[in-house]
């Protein structure tokens, strides 16, 4: 006799077992700490806080031991955190003009008021696997970088001063736009893009950008400025009325600087595209700055003819919580739809199959 | 459960769905945008529906959780322990108990009645997606009534195949007014959301959007004179309670071809069985 399959809640703990085993993995090895992973996985750990929209290394630790390594499930569990917590405040936007870099490129000057700051980046690095990694090391040599204290000029600015790139037009005082809070709607400003884009999935991100300089949408973008390091996050609570530091964050700043061949009634002159990310997600802040330049056709009066100037294209599809969700909600049972589909399919080939012998023995009849 | 509100969401955010909530039964099938939360289950698991039973749902209330039309699927199960979980309410489930149901793929067979409320968990809000793929063309298209493309795309299906080729989340029009998808349940429900005594209420998660049938609200399958609207029918009865009229699922036997139907409604299925209706490879129980 057919007995209905039952036992999905013992099914259910079952698998939580399974995989709280397999995230411990050999318990001969030592467990892994979050402290472990907040000193030694950092670039895991900003790219979580980055697309987590949270600031919270120790959380975002957490959430990758949690997710045994895989950041999108980690990402997941940060952001899924984070719509429970309360908002005590909204920060003043944050001043990079007065970090305390620890990274400073420009690409587009040899040298520059404050200079190139290299500071720890794998750039220059052979991409040879270091087998002396194999073996616990000892601790390497403390490096030593030139501090710098003093605000840094910023290569926008140098051209503003000549009048070569369009002004930035900030209205501190206007709303700001929150994807967190309320539905996206188009067409989209600046300000929700820009958010969009920074919460944004990394590897979109950077496919998107990669294919306008592929030629999907060129925007001939030269690195203006690239900046890592601590900048203070104040808060001015209203019944206070005076500014308070909560603390420093590190970000990694990118501004492009794209060309712009002007228009029947603007000259000639360069364009911004603006990236930021939490920690040191250098490749992000650059594709994001990549994306954010192409999203700015329309106000720009550019023809919208590519994928990465296409706002409903872009800003839809970025959310990898979203797209990881719907994607994967596949596995769930679909038996009742695919009933209707079958009963479709049969009765759509019974028909032709009917069809076609009505037609076989007219022929046979000739 | 410690360091959560009732139902998880905070109250401001509950406050913010109700009044989605509010707008979309005042305008039966019009998609309201609400600012959806992420929740600790993953969007396309149903995120949609869970807010608007968090929006909802009290102290008092019965829930009753399915997917697919049973109460035991994995992630009916889920779902209703998150609830039990964060509420502490009585789950059920018994259709007939139940004040508030979520579910996902169908409406069950026993015809709901007044005050009960129906939750659907909605994958894709928009019935002009897989025509229009840009939200500002549809909001535009809804704005004027404009649904001509749904028409035509509903007689290409029987100019190429000679009937409606729609099998699962077949499109309606809500109060003579809005085109309205029902999620995806098989046409076979469709009639059920017509006049329907119950509050019919719809969360898109991913997509950020509720809407909703106030209860007796005509809602019309869309058709044609000489291709009227049909539902699914089975030559078979179920096996297990010998229903006529339910919707079946298929279960393959064995590799060699064999099957056997039975309802995809559990609870129905298992009402009947007790009321002492028997199928084909069912057993006789006593009636209660």
């Amino acid at each position: 006799m057919y007995v209905a399959v039952k036992g999905g809640e013992k099914a259910i703990e079952n698998a939580h077992r399974l995989l709280a085993q397999d995230r411990r993995g050999n318990p001969g090895v030592p467990e892994l700490t979050v402290v472990q992973i907040k000193e030694q996985m950092s670039l895991a750990v900003d790219r979580v806080m980055t697309e987590g929209s949270l600031y919270d290394r120790d959380l975002a630790a957490l959430a990758i031991k949690q997710a045994r390594g895989d950041l999108v499930e980690a990402i997941f569990l940060l952001r899924a955190f984070r719509t429970t917590l309360p908002r005590f405040a909204t920060s003043n936007p944050i001043d990079t003009t007065a970090m305390k870099a620890r990274r400073r490129i420009s690409a587009t000057y040899k040298d520059l008021p404050g200079g190139q700051l290299l500071g720890p980046t794998f750039d220059y690095t052979h991409r040879l696997l270091d087998f002396a990694l194999m073996a616990e090391s000892e601790a390497p040599d403390v490096a030593t970088s030139p501090s710098n204290d003093e605000a840094l000029p910023r290569v926008t600015s140098l051209l503003n001063a000549e009048g070569l790139i369009e002004q930035e037009n900030s209205d501190d005082t206007a709303p700001v736009s929150d994807l967190t809070r309320e539905p996206l709607d188009f067409p989209a400003n600046r300000d929700l893009r820009l958010q969009n884009l920074a919460r944004g999935d990394e590897g979109f991100v950077l496919a998107m950008g990669y294919s306008s300089q592929r030629g999907y949408g060129n925007t001939h973008p030269f690195a203006g400025e690239i900046r890592m390091g601590e900048v203070e996050v104040v808060i001015e609570p209203e019944e206070l009325g005076f500014a308070i530091s909560i603390g420093d964050i590190t970000v990694t700043e990118c501004e492009m600087i794209n060309q712009f061949k002007g228009s029947a009634t603007e000259a000639p002159k360069f364009t911004r595209g603006y990236g930021l990310s939490f920690g040191e997600a250098e490749r992000k802040a650059m594709a994001m700055a990549l994306v954010d330049r192409s999203l700015r056709a329309r106000e720009l009066g550019e023809e919208v003819q590519n994928p990465a100037q296409d706002e409903e294209f872009v800003l839809y599809h970025t959310d990898n919580v979203e797209a990881s969700g719907f994607v994967q909600h596949l596995k769930l049972p679909h038996y009742v739809d695919f009933q209707g589909e079958l009963e479709m399919v049969r009765n759509l080939r019974a028909e032709q199959a009917h069809v076609h012998a009505q037609e076989q023995m007219l022929k046979a009849g000739e | 459960m410690d360091g959560y509100n009732f139902a998880y969401l905070d109250e401001q955010t509950k406050r913010m769905i109700r009044r989605a909530i509010l707008k979309a039964v005042a305008i039966p099938g019009y998609q309201v945008p609400f600012g959806s939360r992420e929740m600790p289950l993953p969007y396309g698991w149903g995120t949609g529906g869970i807010q608007v039973t968090a929006g909802v749902i009290g102290q008092d209330d019965v829930l009753k959780v399915i997917d697919q039309g049973a109460d035991d699927t994995t992630n009916a199960v889920s779902i209703r322990r998150f609830f039990a979980r964060t509420t502490g309410v009585k789950t059920t489930e018994k259709t007939t108990e139940a004040t508030l149901i979520q579910t996902r793929h169908r409406i069950p067979e026993r015809p709901l009645s007044e005050g009960q409320i129906l939750v659907y968990q909605v994958p894709i809000p928009e019935p002009l997606r897989w025509l229009e793929p840009r939200e500002t063309e549809t909001r535009k298209m809804h704005a004027l009534q404009e649904y001509g493309i749904m028409h035509v795309k509903l007689y290409e299906d029987i100019a190429r195949f000679g009937r409606i080729a729609t099998s699962y989340d077949y499109p309606v029009v809500v109060n003579d007014r809005y085109l309205m998808k029902p999620s995806p349940i098989p046409k076979f429900d469709n009639p059920k959301m017509d006049n329907m005594p119950a509050l019919q209420l719809f969360g898109a998660g991913r997509e950020k959007r509720i809407y909703a049938i106030p209860p007796y609200t005509k809602v019309k399958s869309l058709d044609f004179d000489d291709h009227p609207f049909e539902i699914q029918q089975w030559d078979e009865n179920c096996a297990l309670c010998g229903s006529e009229n339910s919707y079946l699922d298929e279960v393959v036997m064995d590799d060699q071809g064999g099957r056997m139907f039975v309802c995809s409604d559990t609870d129905h299925c298992e009402s009947r069985q007790s009321d002492g209706h028997v199928g084909p490879m069912g057993t006789q129980q006593a009636a209660e």
